[in-house]
């Protein structure tokens, strides 16, 4: 299940995910002299449900199933992400555990942002801190909306 | 507010409400609840079955009823009838059942279709969910056909779950082109499925096209089709060049039941397809 | 000048003692005459053999969820406003087969559409039609010809409208705003006005189109007076000066269109009971369903179709589930098609100000109010012109 690999994210330039487009240059410099890329081989997970949460995870290749895993059924994949899309907020959310299971579908390759440093980064620089957040909510609203329009079951036979 | 080029005229029958006898040539289970038929006449006597794409036929079963179903074949061949039906009501229940050279009533087609025409030199965008793939398949075989008069097209196709993918043969073809984007999402998979998971919409940054210079078809459920075109409209694509296709309940599909009324519009008549920025402010209020 | 050619835009005289040889004519050109009738309280349309049928000195009160009958009097012929009954009844009937097919042996589910019977049934002489109703039949003309739907447009051409001009304005009469009425300026093969005076009642007949003239011809008339047509004008200005209701339609379009969540849709809705009642009485509602009719025995079915209403719960289902599921979303359908959406779909308002839909209300609902209320609403203001 640790079919990846840890380097320093020099080859993948943080500034140009889409999730930082725009941010203040000087910020993004600062983490991303802590950034490092991690690489996933198809099958892998990038993240296990209930491990401890200690990375924000930018995808830039690949694509990568979020699942949730249960004794009694199949395993289900509730949504997928891929280059652009960014992978777990639960390094942000305390008890810090992830709450899903997240797998690489095919090879994948991501920047991680170590979540100890990230957190006292957005401490120290609050402006900058309420700027990566109002990255952040967005793609939790749209995630949760997406969800919603899920539950709906629109393709489904109407009841 | 309906497409510039005139539909083509209902069949000849000998009253408007009467059906005419049709043969299932072709059957085809798609997939648990929907079948697809291929419809011609028994004697093989034919007038050209013309049809614009997003045209809709109504379907009659002897004893039973009938029901609007959109065309879903391919509008260069004019030899048939192509419906793709989901068990919803008792109709569409029975339509499951037909066999082969059972007899389908037929009366259309009505409505006033894509404008498929305006999407010339257009990068194109086509979004479905669920059944509401079915009546964009006739625009992608017309685009298709005549590959070279558009631009970058790019296709989204929701599902509930991978099971419930309609045409999965064809869509494996689609996905092969290299002069076509074909990105298939569906709302929940298991393991089997290594394709993308989530709404329609998620698949929209992938998509590649000229905001100004692109025309998007949208079909599926209206809050579907809702979400597809904020985000569209967020991408730039301007609001008289999304169109989507708006279903109520047509009992004549001759403007004169009443039934499928949408503010000024019937349905029947005067869409199914509409410009989005036509009836936008009709689909957020409640109960129209 | 009897047995003398009748000309088309000529005024004739026609004695009240003389009026069932005019009758007469009627049923001797062929035509099955219909008209008022006073059944149940309440003057119907029905069949009309002799000037008996006919709710001679009878008139209606009529009120916001009241209608009664009354005499007046004066041996008046048309002396009442309008019924609950319209000529939808005939042009449009509440149930008619549309087709019929028989099963067919070779293919599962075989079917052979069978032809209809050719229509023998004699035409028809729509007797005492008013101003409102004629603009209503105008009305249900386009829609069903927008359609082409070959039952109505073949029975409509075998009509003979011969109008009245209206002596009488309904309390919930509001004709003179739509512009549809008191005075029937076309769209007629006769029109009568009928002029009572002390010792003397006479009509005074308008020829319309050629089909009214033969009509004419052998009924003991006299050449009109200049004075007569000038009477016969007061007769329906006095109408037009004494309407129970008036509304104000200017912007009306934009209004309703652009209030779909005016709080009075609520204040309405509270007291809709969606009977049905104005869809049914309306002259010019044309909402219908259609269902197929299994004979017991098996081997033919028909395809009926019936008047429906966008009052019903099931009018709007789809997938099984009512789109308009509460009272509000049925009343905002009826009221803003028939007095706005109705424009964009047929050029007219679809409310001729007959008043049938406030008299046969049984909570009293008045249009007129509810669009007043809407109009005076704070706030409230159509953007741009449009018709009328």
């Amino acid at each position: 299940m640790t079919a990846s690999r840890t380097r320093p994210g020099s080859d993948l330039p943080l500034a140009e995910h889409r999730f930082f487009h725009g941010m203040d240059p000087g910020f993004l410099s600062e983490l991303a002299a802590h950034a490092y890329a991690r690489e996933f081989e198809t099958g892998s997970l990038l993240v296990r449900e209930g491990d401890p949460a200690e990375e924000f995870l930018l995808i830039f290749h690949g694509k990568v199933a979020l699942e949730i895993e249960l004794p009694d059924r199949p395993r289900r994949t509730l949504q997928t992400i891929g280059p652009g899309e960014v992978l777990g907020w639960s390094w942000l959310v305390p008890p810090h555990r992830w709450r899903l299971d997240g797998r690489a579908l095919k090879p994948t390759r991501a920047l991680g942002l170590s979540a100890s440093h990230l957190r006292s980064a957005l401490e120290a620089r609050p402006e900058q801190g309420y700027r990566f957040l109002l990255r952040l909510v967005p793609v939790l609203a749209q995630r949760l909306e997406n969800t919603r329009i899920q539950l709906l079951d629109l393709h489904g036979a109407p009841r | 507010m309906t497409p510039a080029t005139a539909a083509p005229p209902p069949l000849p029958s000998p009253h408007p409400w009467a059906p005419v006898p049709f043969e299932v040539r072709e059957r085809a289970a798609e997939t648990v609840d929907t079948v697809t038929l291929s419809l011609a006449p028994p004697d093989g006597g034919v007038p050209p079955l013309a049809f614009r794409p997003g045209q809709f036929n109504m379907l009659y079963l002897y004893g039973i009823g009938e029901v609007a179903i959109s065309l879903s074949g391919d509008p260069g061949r004019a030899d048939r009838f192509v419906h793709t039906v989901r068990a919803a009501g008792k109709i569409t229940q029975a339509l499951q059942r037909v066999g082969l050279h059972a007899t389908v009533g037929v009366r259309g087609p009505y409505g006033g279709g894509w404008p498929v025409e305006a999407a010339r030199g257009q990068d194109v965008v086509l979004v479905g969910g669920g059944i509401g793939f079915a009546p964009l398949r006739p625009v992608l075989y017309e685009l298709l056909h005549h590959r070279d008069r558009y631009g970058r097209l790019e296709v989204i196709y929701g599902a509930r779950t991978p099971k419930d993918l309609l045409y999965y043969e064809e869509i494996q073809g689609w996905r092969a082109r290299p002069d076509l984007r074909f990105q298939s999402t569906v709302d929940t998979a298991g393991r089997e499925w290594h394709g993308d998971v989530g709404v329609v919409t998620t698949r929209l940054p992938e998509c590649r096209f000229d905001p100004p210079r692109t025309i998007a078809f949208l079909c599926g459920p209206e809050i579907m089709m809702k979400r597809t075109a904020e985000a569209l409209l967020a991408r730039g694509i301007p609001p008289d060049r999304i169109w989507v296709a708006l279903e109520r309940n047509m009992k004549c599909a001759l403007g004169i039941c009443g039934h499928c009324q949408f503010g000024p519009e019937f349905i029947c008549r005067d869409g199914p397809v509409f410009r989005y920025d036509t009836v936008d402010r009709f689909l957020s209020v409640r109960e129209l | 000048m009897d047995g003398a050619e009748r000309r088309v835009g000529e005024r004739y005289l026609l004695e009240r003692r003389e009026f069932p040889a005019f009758l007469a004519a009627l049923s001797a050109s062929g035509y099955r005459v219909v008209g008022p009738t006073l059944r149940d309280g309440a003057i119907v349309y029905g069949e009309i053999r002799t000037e008996s049928d006919l709710p001679i000195g009878w008139t209606d009160r009529q009120e916001a969820g009241t209608y009664r009958v009354v005499p007046r009097g004066d041996g008046a012929l048309f002396g009442y406003a309008v019924g609950p009954h319209s000529w939808k009844k005939y042009l449009f009937p509440s149930r008619e087969r549309l087709w019929s097919a028989r099963a067919k042996e070779g293919s599962a589910g075989g079917f052979e559409v069978e032809p209809e019977p050719a229509g023998a049934d004699p035409p028809l002489a729509f007797l005492g039609v008013r101003a409102c109703e004629l603009a209503a039949i105008a009305i249900q003309d386009r829609a069903f010809t927008m359609a082409n739907d070959v039952a109505y447009l073949r029975r409509r051409e075998r009509i003979l409208r011969v109008a009245v001009q209206c002596g009488v304005a309904g309390g919930t009469c509001f004709c003179v705003s739509m512009g549809t009425g008191p005075a029937a300026a076309g769209g007629f093969d006769l029109a009568l006005t009928e002029l009572i005076a002390p010792e003397h009642h006479r009509f005074l007949i308008e020829v319309g189109s050629p089909a009214g003239a033969k009509v004419l011809t052998g009924v003991p008339l006299a050449a009109a007076p200049a004075d007569s047509a000038r009477e016969a004008e007061e007769v329906v200005a006095r109408t037009a000066r004494s309407m129970g209701r008036s509304m104000r339609v200017e912007g009306i379009r934009d209004l309703l269109v652009q209030n779909p969540e005016h709080p009075r849709w609520n204040d309405v809705a509270r007291r809709c009971l969606a009977c049905t009642n104005c869809t049914m009485a309306c002259p010019t509602c044309f909402c219908q369903t259609s269902e197929e009719v299994p004979e017991l025995a098996g081997g033919r079915v028909e395809r009926w179709r019936r008047w429906d209403s966008c009052f019903t719960t099931g009018f709007s289902e789809l997938h099984g589930t009512a789109i308009r599921k509460s009272h509000l979303g049925r009343y905002r359908q009826w009221m803003t098609h028939k007095l706005a959406t109705w424009y964009d779909q047929f050029g007219s308002s679809g409310c001729v100000g007959c008043g049938r839909c406030i008299t046969w209300c049984p909570v009293g609902i008045d249009l007129t109010v509810e669009v007043e209320a809407i109009r005076s609403s704070p706030g409230v203001r159509p953007s741009e012109p449009s018709p009328p």
